[in-house]
């Protein structure tokens, strides 16, 4: 989880790109989605900060902003650990043991699904049909899909995951 | 063994090579339309070969192209729906992953016949992959003329803009599409006006699915005998399914339409995990599942609503004798329930009651009358919701009822079926 940043930080920041996605489209409301994106890929979670820049380089409402940044889940407005573990749940996932996942990955971290581990290493999601049904049950872990997880591959990902994270600390 | 159309080039690792797929034949398709068709005779044809939407509703094509008034002044758009979320679904990811060019010659040929010069292709957030394979993809048509001004010294213009979804099964809805495209939030609007009169930025507007756009080179290279000798009558044409749950071989399959559900997934998806199946989803979760005695149920469009449900996605999930139905259904439903949008009060208030009760019943707390109770629920979102997210809510939750009762009842406790 990164600190908060300055609105006049997250517009100079953004301000090419955004107006790069706004030549897109006819009207300036519709690089919301893509500039909160940018907003999220580089400063973390979004916050009031990030609303108001974007606002402010759009030319559109503070609250247009936000009625967009609270209704998609992939905006992110909580902070989320180093490793997003989403563990799809849906019904071709479910029949091949996604439930039973989900309670290791709780045992195993300590927190129940939407929690963070204390170490800020782990966030657990269960998020619904990522598309990986022939391959279930299936996870992202940040941006990449992990697939066909069995007991033994879900914990020796888990394993190289917080190896992984030490080293970076 | 079915000739491969659409998934001719999804083995080939090299074929979101732009070269690789000219060398397939691709952009012929294409060229061809473009010298040979006026943009009407290209919607008539799309007409006479009853192409079918591939994303969930099974319209026309043809049809829905033209709903596009010639005279409206305004300038028109094509929306690609790839935001394929519909539980069962990993076709389009496929098509996008493995042969981005199909894909965007379909887009540049639908274009064509619509008359737009701006379309967008609208990928779900978590497809990753996707997106960066289409970016790559439309970057190279840019570059080899069959993108921009003047595609191939035609007088046809396109310019094709990825917008990423964020998360929101809703926005597969087209009017919830095109409000997320706008910049807001993704909410169905009232229909009509359609969006082929009123659609992205009140302009008119044809959104079609990924799958639906891939067929369209091969269509006009090989023509409408061709194209409608595929499949039964009212189900013409190249067809993905998706095969997955309690299933030995899950994987997407291209088959013709009309095959009996049965023999698809024994056949094709290599029978039943443990022992024999129970029952099957036919089409996404939306789609009201069959239990087994009634698996020679012919997967094309109009046998599918004949027997009370629908193709829709062509996400097949086969469910085997360990499955328990009741455990699915509060699954799908706790799924719509999440994914409400709250626009309308059936379908947000129905559903999060239904997935209570369905929770009650699972953990054994479940009371006399529960059954009824969801029966009435689903009474009350079906057909009485604003868009189709709540009536397949809805009805899928009414065919594991009808046909499960028992399994419902068995958790509930002797005095539920006597009272």
């Amino acid at each position: 989880m990164t600190a908060s940043h300055s609105t006049a930080a997250i517009r100079d920041a953004l301000a090419d790109r955004v107006q790069e996605v706004t030549a897109r489209y006819p009207t300036a409301r519709s690089a919301i989605m893509p500039a909160l994106e940018l907003a999220q890929e580089e400063f973390g979670p979004l916050d009031g900060n990030a609303y108001q820049a974007i606002a402010g380089l759009l030319d559109v409402p503070e609250i247009w902003v936000f009625e967009v940044a609270s209704f998609y889940t992939l905006f992110d407005r909580a902070g989320k650990g180093t490793y997003h573990l989403q563990l799809c749940t849906n019904v071709s996932c479910m029949l091949r043991g996604a439930e039973e996942m989900l309670t290791r990955l709780e045992q195993r971290l300590g927190v129940p699904a939407g929690g963070t581990t204390a170490d800020g290493v782990f966030t657990l999601s269960r998020v619904e049909c990522i598309g990986a049904c022939d391959k279930a049950p299936a996870m992202m872990v940040n941006a990449d899909y992990y697939e066909d997880l069995t007991p033994k591959t879900l914990d020796a990902l888990l394993d190289s995951l917080s190896a992984g994270a030490e080293d970076v600390a | 063994m079915t000739e491969l159309v659409l998934l001719k080039n999804a083995a080939d690792p090299d074929a979101p090579d732009i070269a690789v797929y000219e060398k397939s034949g691709g952009y012929e398709g294409l060229r061809k339309v473009l010298r040979e068709y006026t943009p009407d005779e290209a919607v008539e044809t799309v007409k006479s070969a009853n192409l079918r939407g591939r994303g969930g509703a099974g319209f026309p094509t043809g049809v829905k192209w033209s709903f596009v008034p010639k005279d409206s002044g305004k300038p028109h758009y094509l929306c690609c729906n790839a935001d394929e979320g519909e539980p069962g679904t990993f076709k389009d990811r496929l098509l996008m992953e493995r042969d981005p060019h199909q894909l965007i010659e379909g887009m540049v040929i639908a274009a064509y016949a619509v008359g737009c010069k701006t379309a967008y292709l609208y990928i779900r957030g978590e497809y990753g992959l996707s997106v960066q394979m289409c970016e790559k993809a439309i970057g190279e048509a840019y570059a080899q003329g069959y993108l921009g001004e003047n595609i191939l010294g035609s007088s046809h213009s396109l310019d094709i803009h990825i917008h990423k979804g964020a998360g929101a099964y809703i926005c597969g809805e087209e009017t919830a599409l095109l409000e997320s495209i706008e910049g807001k939030r993704g909410q169905p609007k009232l229909k009509p006006p359609f969006p082929a009169v009123a659609g992205l930025y009140e302009c008119p507007t044809v959104v079609n699915n990924v799958e639906t756009l891939a067929c369209l080179p091969h269509l006009f290279l090989r023509g409408v005998d061709w194209f409608t000798s595929i499949g039964p009558e009212g189900s013409p044409g190249p067809k993905l399914f998706g095969i997955s749950g309690q299933v030995k071989r899950p994987g997407v399959y291209e088959l013709p339409m009309g095959l009996e559900l049965g023999e698809m997934l024994e056949e094709h998806g290599g029978g039943a995990l443990n022992g024999a199946f129970k029952a099957a989803i036919p089409g996404g979760v939306s789609a009201p599942m069959f239990p087994q005695a009634e698996f020679d149920v012919r997967m094309d469009f109009n046998s599918l609503a004949a027997a009370g449900s629908m193709l829709g996605s062509a996400g097949v999930i086969g469910l085997d004798e360990t499955a328990s139905i009741p455990r699915v259904a509060r699954r799908i439903t706790e799924f719509f329930s999440h994914e409400s949008c709250g626009k309308c009060t059936p379908c947000r208030e129905g559903l999060t009651w239904a997935a209570k009760i369905l929770r009650r019943i699972e953990a054994g707390d479940g009371a006399p009358g529960d059954v009824e109770q969801l029966e009435m629920l689903c009474g009350g979102i079906f057909g009485k919701s604003f868009c189709a997210l709540g009536d397949g809510a809805a009805w899928a939750l009414g065919a594991a009822l009808k046909h499960f009762r028992h399994e419902f009842d068995a958790l509930i406790g002797p005095q539920a079926r006597t009272g």
